[in-house]
Formats: C-alpha cells, structure tokens, sequence
C-alpha cells in the first residue's frame, strides 16, 4: 500500500503542477514554450520509482513529470518556469531545459532526439568508471524516426550500455499520428532488432510501467545490456499551449481520459484506501504548488550584467 | 485603389499556393506542414487544395526531408521543404552543407538543385533557445547556397516565387515576427530579383544596413533620428547571399556613415562581413568605421531577457552617435 500511495502523491503532484503552469501560462506568469505532461504522469512516476539516487535520467522538452518525479525539488522546477534565478539552471533553461545533476537530472532538451546519445555517453562513462548504474532515458515515439534513435540505439546494444529507453508512445509527434510517422507500428519488436531486449507496456497503468521498469532495470544491473520500454500513453491536453489540436477526435481524447491513470490506480486502491485519503495528497500538493509559485514570484530575474556569463567557464583571476 | 492586406505567413502561403499551381514540379512537405498547416499556419490549406501528392507530412527527420530533396531535385522535382524552426535545421546541416550546397560545383554544373528550404528564422517573439536562432551565417559561409531573409510581406512572396522559380538552393529565412503582422500585398507587382538591395529610406547623414527582421527596426531609428535632426538612410539587402555589394556601397559613399543592424551574434557574423566588405569598397569615402549592432555572443536569451539581447532602436542611435560627426569633435 506504501508503494502506491507514493505512486499516486508523485502522479497527482505532477498532474496538479501542471494544471497550475497552464493558467501561469494564461497570465503570461510563465512564457517561451509549454508542453504538459498530463495524462502520462504514470510513465514518469512508474519508471523513476525504480531508479536508485544514484542512477541518471535524461529527458526531453516535455519534462516537468521525469524532473518532479526525480527529486527536482518543484520551487527550483517552478522558478525555471518563471525565468527567475532560483531556477535549477537560473532561469536560463525555462520549461524545456530544466537541469540539476546534483540530482542525476541530465536535462530536458528541445531538441526531438537529442538526448539518446547523451544518454548513451552518460552510461558508457558509468561503465568506464566503474560505477554500477542505470541510465534512463525518456523521448516520444516522434523521436524513434530520426536519425540518432537508430545511430543510439545500435551503438547501446553493440556495447552493452546500461540505458533503460523509454519511449513515451503517446500516438502523436505535434500533429503527426503515430500511422503517418512508422511504417512498422511495432515499436518494441523494431528495437529488438537492434540486438536489444524490448516490450510494449500499458502506460496509462503505473503499477504495469512500476513492474516492468523493475524486470528491465534488474537485468540491466545484472549486465544484460539495454532495454526499450514502449509505453503507450497519451496526452490529454495539446501538444503545447499554441496548437489547435485539429488532428485528432475530441471523442478520441474522452476514450483515453476514461483511462486516466490517476483515476485507476485510485480503483485499484479502493475500498481500503478513501476520499480523505485523497483529499489528504491533494492538500498536500496543492500546499507544496502554492509555495513554490508564491517563492517563484517574488525571487528576482538573473542581472542583465549577468547575460554573458556561463557561455564558457569561468577563469579566476 | 489599394491592395489587399495580408500577414507575412499568408504571403508566403500565397507564393505557394501559385507556385503549387502553376508549375507541376514544385512539391511541398516537411513536419507538419500538411494536416497541420503549418506550426505557424503558413501552409494551411494547401495540402486540402492540392492534396497528398503535392503537399504532404514527413516523419521527424530533417537529414532524410533535405537529403531527399536533393534526390528530388536531381530528378526533374522542385522541392520545397520546411524546417519547423531555426534550430531543427541543424539535424540537416550535414545534407544542406555537404551536398545541397556543393552538387552544382562538384558535378561542374551538370547536376542543378532547385531546392528552397524554407526556415522560420530569428526571435522578437518571446520564444527560447534553438526557437529563435538567427543562423543564416552558417548558411552564407558555405558557397553553393543562396541566403534570402525577406523584410516586407510584398518581398516574401515574391522572393519565395523566384526562389522556387530559380535553378538553385535558396535557404529562405523567415523572419517569425512578421509572421502575423499585416501589409499590403499586390501580388501582381514584381519584386527586384534575389540579389538585388532596396533603399527603403535615402538619408543623407549616414546608412542603416539591414535584412530580414532588424529592418523596420532600422526604421524606427531612423523615424526617431529624423524627430532629432539626423537623416539615416535604410538600405534592405533582401538577400544575404549573392550580396549587392552596388546598392549597399552606392549608399555608404553619399553618406559617409554606415551602421550595420543584425540580430544574430556578431563575432564572425553577416554584419562582421558586411562591415568589412563596405570598409574595403567604401574607405576613401568613410568619415567614421563602419559599426555594428548586432545580439550578444551568447545563446538566444528566454522571453524576459530578450529585449536586452535584440538591437532595438536606441542601441543603433548610440552606434550612430560614435561615427565621428564634425560638430562634436571638440
Ligand atoms: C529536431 C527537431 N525537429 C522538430 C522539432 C519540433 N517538435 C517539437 S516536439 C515535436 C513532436 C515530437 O513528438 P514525440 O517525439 O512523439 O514527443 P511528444 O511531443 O509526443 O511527447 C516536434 C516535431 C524539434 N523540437 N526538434
Ligand atoms: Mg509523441
């Protein structure tokens, strides 16, 4: 029971977190570029809840979710969204750039694609040096059509890489459906032909994406090479906040909502766990939101004097 | 009587649409841009007017949409392909470096690549890094590629009709600020060819060069600087490459003053060629260097910070400022 109630608090605290930067969005609070995570919190919250502090995980420009469930403490998530210097990369990264290695957070990233190699280099230095870890490596089905899925994907399994990918297959790259973007809709049995092991998992069922992130992390740590998780998912809101969704069936949308994942692990926890129960996580939520956009708001933004610092290191005189 | 007003992305929509229409070679396609139309509208509606065959979505894969342009282009096509934004070209940089560019040379000009890759371009919309990236100096440094960056709607469309018309590969930079902002536009008057500069206001004390987006920024200085008893002139160079070297320096010697505008970083950029380029032709006529104001050496800033970063109207006033006018030499 301990084990899901801490899958539900980290789902409703991304879903919650993400409900509030659309309407930070709205009043122009948080600005750039937004892509929510919502409707695919068990992906997030299913898969990092089998990685040890010490494991990496890379993501992408959708990243709220892997960075909450990480440990990204939200003030410093918040404040990025806002721009301001107590942002985990002081304001400089925003919403699709959150980063802090100091929790083994190697990035969101804008770019679709980018980060399977970084993933990939991440775990062959953990090899190189001797450490016993675990990379996890997040990116859209979108991504599995460029170039460096391929080039990554083969080179993990050539070298034995200890990478768990997971690909977030949510049906859609931005306006593309998933049947205009593959000519083979096996995601799973495509990864596998690269010499690695991979399967296809529900990912609108956190305990399903928990289970099967434990079986792949277990045989990664054991030296069995990298995995691929195809976890099929879906988000409910827009691509981000400026589309106008004219590529998929408002019907479509309601069918996934009635699968929500949130809702389901809830009916699984049910009769034992109750609505107080429930209100409980969600006052306990919507306290750690409040606090984090309220130290949002008022921390400053980075100096202008500060605009060209960073680019290369600094050299003390 | 008056032309009818139209934004930039439906300009460039219509030079599409009549370049779809009037020409069976000419294909449209690129991420998104068919069912979608487009992440900034720009080609709604035409994958419904002319179907799949003309205009259609690709997977994510820049390498693959330009190389196979090439292939295209190769074999009696004119394709027009979109680089979603600035940054998501870069994944194709390879084919627009190494092949795009360098057929026509290698081949000894057997092999002509009428290709147009067309690239919203540049920031002043609030966005982030890899959104707003003004790159046409990778594009202008690599011989082979023709670099347009329209300023007005009028240009956009009839640039974009030249450069599908022409016979060879035009990186087409749209400024993405002028995506939605509305012009008169009569498609019926021709525009000067690619290669040719326009002077969008004679000045007599000194020139504002610029292209693409920091155009009606020259002007807005230049407005200024009238209601404070200086006449800057503003010459758009409408393309980067080939460079109209005539018209630019024709300017600078009557006034004597040049101030190059760009958005991009400035070290080792256009505005760093141009300056020197108008040094080199212009140096017996020159009263002052020729400056620069250009963004900062630094990667795109996000949305709260960029205004510090993009060359707005005072920065190019106190570059004016520093040209060495008689009567403030003391
Ligand atoms: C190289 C590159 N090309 C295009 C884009 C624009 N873009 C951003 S997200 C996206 C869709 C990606 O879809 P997917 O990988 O399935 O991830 P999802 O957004 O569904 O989570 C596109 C085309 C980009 N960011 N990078
Ligand atoms: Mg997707």
């Amino acid at each position: 029971m301990k084990e899901h109630l801490d899958l539900l608090r980290e789902m409703v605290r991304i879903r919650r977190f993400e409900e509030r930067c659309a309407e930070l969005y709205s009043s122009a609070q948080i600005r750039g570029f937004l892509h929510l995570y919502v409707g695919e919190e068990a992906v997030a919250a299913g898969v990092v809840s089998e990685l040890d502090p010490q494991d990496a995980v890379v993501s992408t420009y959708r990243d709220h979710g892997h960075a909450l469930a990480r440990g990204v403490p939200m003030d410093a998530v918040m404040a990025e969204m806002f721009g301001k210097v107590t942002g985990c990369s002081r304001g400089r990264g925003g919403s699709m750039h959150l980063f802090d290695a100091s929790h083994r957070f190697f990035g969101g990233n804008a770019i679709v694609g980018g980060g399977l190699p970084v993933a990939a280099g991440l775990a062959l230095a953990h090899v190189m040096r001797g450490e016993p870890r675990v990379v996890a490596c997040f990116f859209g089905e979108g991504a599995a059509a460029e170039g460096e899925f391929h080039e990554v994907l083969n080179l993990a399994a050539l070298w034995r890489l200890p990478v768990l990918f997971c690909c977030e297959n949510n049906m859609y790259a931005m306006g593309t459906a998933f049947a205009k973007e593959h000519a083979a809709g096996d995601l799973a049995l495509r990864a596998s032909s690269y010499g690695l092991a991979a399967w296809s998992v529900d990912g609108m069922d956190v305990l399903a994406v928990k289970e099967s992130a434990r079986r792949a992390t277990e045989s990664i740590r054991a030296g069995g090479g990298p995995c691929l998780l195809e976890l099929r998912t879906y988000r409910f809101r827009a691509h981000s906040m400026y589309d106008p969704e004219r590529y998929r069936e408002k019907a479509e949308v309601t069918q996934w909502r009635h699968l929500d994942p949130i809702d389901r692990l809830v009916e699984v926890m049910r009769p034992e766990f109750t609505d107080d129960e429930l209100g409980a996580i969600e006052a306990e939520v919507s306290v750690e939101i409040d606090h984090a956009v309220a130290t949002a708001e008022t921390a400053d933004l980075e100096p202008v004097t500060d605009l060209t610092r960073f680019v290369t290191s600094e050299v003390s005189p | 009587m008056s032309a009818p007003k139209m934004t930039m992305a439906q300009a460039i929509n219509t030079a599409l649409r009549d370049a779809i229409a009037e020409d069976d070679s000419v294909v449209v396609f690129g991420e998104d841009v068919a069912q979608l139309g487009g992440v900034f509208r720009v080609t709604d509606g035409l994958h419904q007017e002319f179907g799949e065959s003309r205009v259609f979505d690709t997977p994510l894969a820049e390498s693959g949409i330009v190389g196979m342009a090439v292939g295209m282009a190769m074999n009696g096509m004119r394709p027009v392909v979109e680089m979603q934004f600035d940054a998501f070209a870069y994944p194709a940089f390879e084919q627009i470096v190494s092949h795009v560019a360098k057929l026509g040379n290698r081949t000894r000009g057997k092999v002509r690549l009428p290709i147009v890759i067309r690239i919203p371009y540049a920031g002043g919309i609030g966005g982030v890094e890899h959104h707003c990236d003004s790159s046409e100096a990778y594009y202008a440094h690599t011989p082979g590629l023709t670099v347009v960056a329209p300023a007005t709607n009028a240009d956009a469309y009839g640039l974009l009709r030249a450069a599908i018309a022409g016979s060879d590969p035009v990186v087409f930079l749209e400024p993405k600020k002028h995506y939605f902002a509305k012009e008169e536009v009569d498609v019926s008057v021709p525009v000067p060819p690619i290669g040719r500069a326009v002077v969008r206001r004679p000045g007599r004390d000194a020139t504002l060069i610029a292209y693409g987006p920091s155009v009606p920024v020259a002007l807005a200085a230049a407005e200024q600087a009238a209601t404070e008893g200086r006449d800057l002139g503003v010459v758009d160079l409408r393309s980067i490459v080939p460079f109209d070297d005539e018209t630019v320096c024709a300017e600078v010697r009557r006034t004597g003053r040049a101030v190059v505008v760009a958005e991009a970083p400035g070290f080792a950029s256009v505005a760093s060629e141009i300056a020197a380029r108008v040094g080199e032709r212009c140096f017996h006529h020159l009263e002052a260097p020729v400056r620069r104001v250009t963004g900062f050496d630094v990667p795109y800033p996000p949305p709260k910070l960029e205004h510090h970063f993009l060359p707005g109207v005072d920065r190019i006033l106190d570059a004016v400022d520093t040209l060495q006018w008689e009567d403030e030499v003391a």
